[in-house]
């Protein structure tokens, strides 16, 4: 992943890291989400890297039920961030059915499927 | 479709195949009975065909599949992909190709042995690479978020859902060929089995085998067959997404797009429309669609469905045939959708028949919620 070079590649090699990156585009200044080639919004070609704030709220969400012999119940769930972009996850470190909507979570770098992945977890006070 | 394509094809046959179990037959199997089956019932030939419009669950050339199965050279093809919607986006292109000259006989064919072959969703899609780590369950986490997102800005109850599944079983005990017939109250749904919160085992559509075909033909000819025509007035599609995270409103589904478009083609509002066939793939979507589509104000669609007021001797007729979630969901659903609006206005509905049907609406629904096609039927009286 030295050579990273596409937006795809370039997401994940910092989250290798460690890092969430956001790509913003340099023409109409809005966030996007997946990364891709073109900002979707005005189609723009200049996009830039930002760090992401990490603040967001649970967009919606559900609890995908599932038989404790297999790992038990697990949330799945769409997060807006703060920057206005929106993304899957799931939150943890709470009981997946007590995750609901509109609530505060704060994001980090974890594992998901044995790859990085963006998790969230819900935002202190 | 524009005004200047209202009323200029046909559907002249209608049939399906293996509703419910086809033990034994491969998916293909039951899209060659289906045609068949359409053929038969417009009095034509498989070698009459020369339009052909198919996809299936599995390969990813399934309509050259379909027409080497078939044993046909079709001058025209469309496989446009857009999941469960595509039959009823077919209508739209069948009737460009049949008005232009590009075919004479148009077949709409889908088949599927998901029920037998495995008891649960055979697709060829992969989960998409940014929502795949979080192991969502397709399809359901996705209306899931749907649903939650409509009770959390509407009040939305999980028992007007319910009365979504209990009225598409009052209409499937009607249905002699529907698969499930039992019946079924508010608290059964409510009391099933939680599968994606807060949906049950019994908001979600069956798992079935089946397949449906429909036969189009261009409107000069459609009196020559041997049961009343069904028109196509009007047609429209729209998409909004392909993967759930970017849905930009989850309470708004792009049929408010296709459906305003197939209105104005077809000239009627939702007002005129007698019965209405909808993609019930959740119990959502019933509701989610009947605001779109306009026979109810956004955020007004629990209340339209509750307490029996879309199930028979209701306001509005909705999935008369019993819908994907009693009658058949073999996958992909959408043809379905189509067949009993045709069969509604050619009187051609034994036993789920209803009384003077001049106007259908077909609509279908691909993805999570990602594409949405509406078509308006008519009968005769309606050109
Ligand atoms: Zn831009």
């Amino acid at each position: 992943m030295q050579d990273a070079k596409g937006p795809d590649q370039l997401f994940q090699r910092a989250l290798a890291e460690g890092e969430i990156l956001l790509p913003k585009c340099d023409d109409c200044g809005a966030y996007h989400f997946f990364p891709r080639v073109l900002c979707p919004h005005c189609h723009g070609t200049a996009i830039s890297w930002k760090q992401a704030g990490g603040k967001g709220r649970v967009h919606t969400t559900t609890v995908v039920r599932r038989k404790p012999e297999r790992g038990g119940d697990y949330n799945v769930c769409v997060v807006e961030l703060d920057e206005g972009v929106r993304m899957m996850s799931r939150v943890e470190g709470i009981a997946p059915g007590e995750v609901v909507i509109d609530m505060p979570v704060t994001a980090f770098v974890g594992e998901a499927e044995g790859v990085p992945a963006v998790l969230f977890k819900p935002s202190e006070g | 479709m524009t005004t200047e394509l209202r009323g200029k094809s046909a559907i002249v046959g209608t049939g399906h195949a293996g509703l419910g179990e086809a033990h034994g037959l491969t998916a293909y199997d039951v899209m060659a009975q289906s045609a068949l089956a359409a053929l038969g019932d417009a009095g034509l030939k498989l070698s009459d065909v020369d339009g052909l419009f198919c996809t299936m669950m599995e390969d990813s050339m399934p309509a050259l599949m379909a027409a080497e199965y078939l044993g046909i050279q079709p001058r025209f093809i469309d496989g446009t992909m857009s999941g469960g919607s595509s039959f009823v986006n077919y209508l739209t292109s069948a009737t460009m190709a049949l008005d232009a000259g590009l075919c004479d006989v148009a077949l709409i064919v889908y088949g599927s042995n998901q029920r037998t072959a495995s008891g649960r969703l055979v697709t060829a899609s992969r989960p998409p690479a940014y929502e795949a780590p979080y192991n969502p369950r397709y399809p359901i986490s996705a209306y899931a978020m749907a649903a939650a997102r409509h009770m959390h800005e509407y009040g939305t109850t999980r028992e007007q859902l319910a009365d979504v599944a209990v009225a598409a079983r009052a209409w499937a005990q009607r249905n002699p060929e529907a698969f499930e017939r039992g019946p079924l109250t508010r608290e059964d749904v409510l009391g099933s089995r939680m599968v994606g919160d807060p949906l049950t085992v019994r908001d979600c559509c069956l798992v079935t085998d089946g397949g449906g075909a429909i036969v189009m033909v261009r409107a000069d000819r459609a009196r020559d067959f041997p049961k009343a025509p069904a028109y196509v007035l009007g047609s429209a599609a729209a998409s909004s997404h392909r993967q759930i995270s970017q849905m930009k409103d989850f309470t708004v589904t792009a049929a408010r797009d296709s459906g305003a478009r197939a209105f104005a083609a077809a000239g009627v509002t939702p007002a005129d429309i007698q019965a209405v066939e909808l993609y019930d793939a959740f119990t959502i979507n019933t509701i989610l669609f009947l605001e779109d589509l306009g026979f109810c104000a956004k955020g007004e669609g629990g209340a339209f469905v509750e307490g029996g007021r879309i199930a028979p001797g209701g306001v509005l007729p909705v999935n008369t045939n019993g819908g994907g979630l009693s009658c058949v969901h073999p996958g992909m659903y959408g043809i379905f959708t189509v067949i009993e609006a045709a069969r509604q206005i050619r009187g051609d509905a034994p036993g789920i028949q209803l009384k003077d049907i001049d106007l259908a609406l077909a609509h279908g629904n691909g993805g999570v919620l990602s594409s949405q096609v509406t078509a308006i039927l008519g009968s005769q009286n309606t050109l």
